[in-house]
């Protein structure tokens, strides 16, 4: 993959590259050192001159099947050897295999003295041998200013370090050559008078007691280049340089949606939750809950089988675990599983870099799909506003471009407008919930609500946010004539609701039954009149019975009267029949 | 005030006199009998070198008849070596014998200046 690197390089510029292999250096240089050209590396004592020197050796012996040979005029060759040691490089091996040779120089004041005419081709002839030997193609002289302590005659140590270089350029090795920062120049004797190609100035400097490494690439002939100080830093894994600027803005999406790991936010979050690889921010006065919320992405991402970094700059790991446990979220077993990592580290304890490139390096061993970092307002301590600012940016491109959700969580403080991140971060996120307490009536509920998600139909409303022994739980908070009641008002609001609608329903209860009961009175009179009234038809009907037959009695009667009397039978009958009424009346003239 | 100075008399040497002394012993350097030892580092047969060479002949001839071994080392042949005497410049003549080593970087054209590096002007005197 180098090769192919290189040979773009080559293809594209007129000047051929070394990679350097050194992880972010190659980036600002556009390919690593000039190839077949000394490279000046200034900077003060303790800057990382010589471990930027000797890792470009080894790297380009290990990676790039360059040899190297280190010309030391500093430190012995076991010096070095045990220095580089603790980085993981192995020098004696490297020499036994025959790509590097490490060179030790003594340059002793008052041991020489100088007679007449010198020149250096003691040097030249140990250089050359030394090359020869593993036919190497990179050379580094640290520190070559050094001679100037030793010999005395400045005239010819820089007539002859003039030739030196030249020398070394035509020999075609690709030479780094690392020198003391002078006052108020690049270095004490002026040697990037001589090494003009490509300058590289270290610097090392403590601000409000935190410090920082930068570097920058004072000049590099023929090439475009970073111009701008990059912070780096040196580690257990060495060198490491982190461009600052943004890697510009060409990240790949996901439409793939990931839960919350609280059911009620992600329908508040169109119902399906965050974007994965979006970068989320949750912000809150303190005490809020967005450690809390935090977990619960973890833990659902866990649950997922999705691996999960969890940078802390507050609670420690066993912290983080216990009280988390107290919501109901064991995350011990993720951590136990591998798929939960902590990283906790108080914020003043390193530089900004430091903290940036730490991230770095374990997002990239580590591999994670989610990372959240608690609280980001923290970082702010390790170094000042801008620069908080400007690694934020960076590190939200590093964990787009490698499409991680991102969770940062944010504390705000009383005093300032609530809608604000300490290092204005917010127009960079996609997501930002906010997480706000609600005093009312002598006590303080939590309540949440989505600022902003960009491409997803989010919940406008408020939802009262509740820490219980089961985790998250978001409720409907109280809208109503007497404004949004959390907590007990809202309970107690509930309880005197609820008791108006018993009132009500009793109400409407009793309303029914006096409506049954008036019916049913109703329907009992009815019936006590239509019993009335048959009553009187019985009596009706018996009357008329009764006086048929009675007629019928006085017809029979009359009939057996006219017998008696021999009267017109016929005639009688006849007017019995027809003239009851008057015939009745008879009667009862006739008794 | 007085006791204190009486006190820094009786103590043992100072480091300065330490030095100092240390210094003067040097100056003496080697005795009159000593057999010398010098190598002469060169590279090639540059006109440096030979001059560097036949200055050093003169020197010795002229003060160590007799009682010196001169050995040329030509680092184009034999580069290898330079690393054992840290030599950087060319030509440099190292003393081996008599202790201690000593150096001299240059041509040796300035005769007074090789003597006082080899330490023989001071010899010279003793005599």
């Amino acid at each position: 993959m180098a090769k192919v690197k290189q040979k773009q390089n080559t293809a594209n510029r007129s000047l051929p590259k070394a990679l350097t292999g050194i992880q972010g250096l190659d980036e600002i240089t556009g390919g690593g050192f000039p190839r077949g050209r000394p490279t000046l590396i200034c900077g003060s004592a303790g800057a990382g001159k010589t471990l930027l020197a000797m890792e470009f050796l080894i790297r380009g012996a290990m990676e790039f099947k360059e040899p190297g040979v280190f010309m030391a005029f500093e430190e012995t060759a076991a010096e070095l050897a045990q220095n580089v040691r603790s980085l993981g490089f192995d020098l004696d091996q490297l020499g036994e295999d025959k790509k590097l040779v490490v060179d030790f120089v003594r340059v002793e004041r008052g041991e020489i003295d100088e007679t007449g005419d010198y020149d250096l081709e003691g040097l030249f002839i140990r250089i050359g041998a030394a090359i020869d030997a593993i036919g190497a193609t990179r050379v580094v002289l640290d520190t070559i200013e050094n001679l100037f302590s030793g010999l005395q005659n400045q005239g010819i140590l820089r007539a002859e370090l003039r030739r030196l270089f030249r020398w070394l350029k035509d020999r075609g090795v690709t030479a780094v050559i690392t020198a003391e920062r002078g006052d108020g120049t690049l270095t004490r004797q002026g040697l990037e008078e001589y090494v003009s190609d490509c300058v590289i100035l270290l610097d090392h400097r403590v601000t409000d007691q935190v410090s920082t490494r930068r570097l920058r690439i004072v000049k590099y002939r023929g090439t475009a280049h970073g111009t701008n100080e990059y912070p780096f830093l040196i580690d257990e894994d060495g060198f490491s340089v982190l461009p600052v600027t943004s890697l510009g803005l060409q990240h790949k999406v996901s439409d793939e949606r990931i839960s919350s790991g609280v059911p009620r936010l992600d329908t508040m979050l169109g119902g399906e939750g965050f974007y994965r690889g979006s970068t989320i921010l949750i912000s809150g006065t303190a005490g809020t809950g967005k450690t809390s919320l935090a977990a619960h992405l973890v833990d659902a991402a866990c649950r997922r089988g999705e691996r999960c970094l969890y940078f802390s700059f507050e609670e420690s790991p066993a912290q983080m675990i216990r009280n988390m446990r107290s919501i109901g979220l064991n995350l011990e077993t993720w951590a136990r599983k591998n798929l939960l990592q902590f990283h906790s580290s108080r914020a003043s304890f390193y530089g900004l870099e430091m903290h940036l490139a730490i991230i770095h390096k374990v997002v990239q061993q580590f591999d994670p799909q989610v990372v959240i970092i608690d609280p980001v307002g923290s970082l702010i301590q390790a170094g000042n506003k801008r620069d908080a600012h400007t690694m934020l940016i960076r590190l939200m491109d590093f964990l787009k471009m490698r499409q991680i959700t991102a969770f940062l969580t944010n504390l705000t403080s009383g005093g300032e407008a609530i809608e604000k991140t300490d290092v204005e971060i917010s127009s960079l996120v996609d997501t930002w919930l906010f997480v706000r307490d609600i005093e009312l009536n002598g006590e303080r509920n939590r309540a949440l609500y989505v600022l902003k998600s960009r491409g997803m139909a989010h919940s406008n409303q408020l939802r009262e946010f509740r820490l219980t022994k089961q985790g998250v739980d978001l409720l409907d908070v109280y809208v109503g004539p007497e404004g949004v009641l959390t907590g007990s008002s809202r309970l107690s609001q509930e309880v005197r609701e609820k008791a108006a609608a018993m009132v009500r329903q009793e109400e409407s209860e009793r309303k029914e039954r006096e409506r049954t009961r008036k019916r049913e009175a109703l329907e009992a009179r009815i019936a006590a009149l239509r019993k009335e009234f048959e009553a009187e038809e019985d009596e009706a009907e018996r009357d008329i019975t009764q006086d048929l037959d009675r007629e019928k009695l006085v017809a029979e009667n009359r009939d057996a009267m006219a017998k008696s009397r021999q009267a017109d039978v016929g005639q009688i009958a006849a007017a019995g029949t027809k003239k009851t009424q008057r015939s009745r009346n008879e009667k009862v003239n006739q008794s | 005030m007085k006791k204190s100075t009486k006190v820094s008399k009786k103590r043992p040497l100072s480091l300065q006199e330490v030095a100092d002394k240390a210094e003067k012993e040097g100056r003496e350097g080697p005795g009159p009998g000593d057999k010398w030892d010098l190598r002469l580092y060169v590279a090639g047969q540059s006109p440096r070198s030979l001059t560097a060479f036949a200055n050093l002949k003169k020197i010795c001839e002229e003060h160590l008849k007799g009682r010196y071994n001169i050995e040329v080392v030509d680092l184009v042949k034999h580069p290898q070596l330079a690393a054992g005497d840290q030599i950087l410049a060319i030509p440099t003549l190292v003393r081996k014998l008599p202790q201690p080593l000593r150096k001299i970087v240059g041509d040796l054209r300035d005769t007074e200046r090789a003597l006082v590096g080899l330490q023989l002007r001071q010899t010279e005197e003793s005599k």
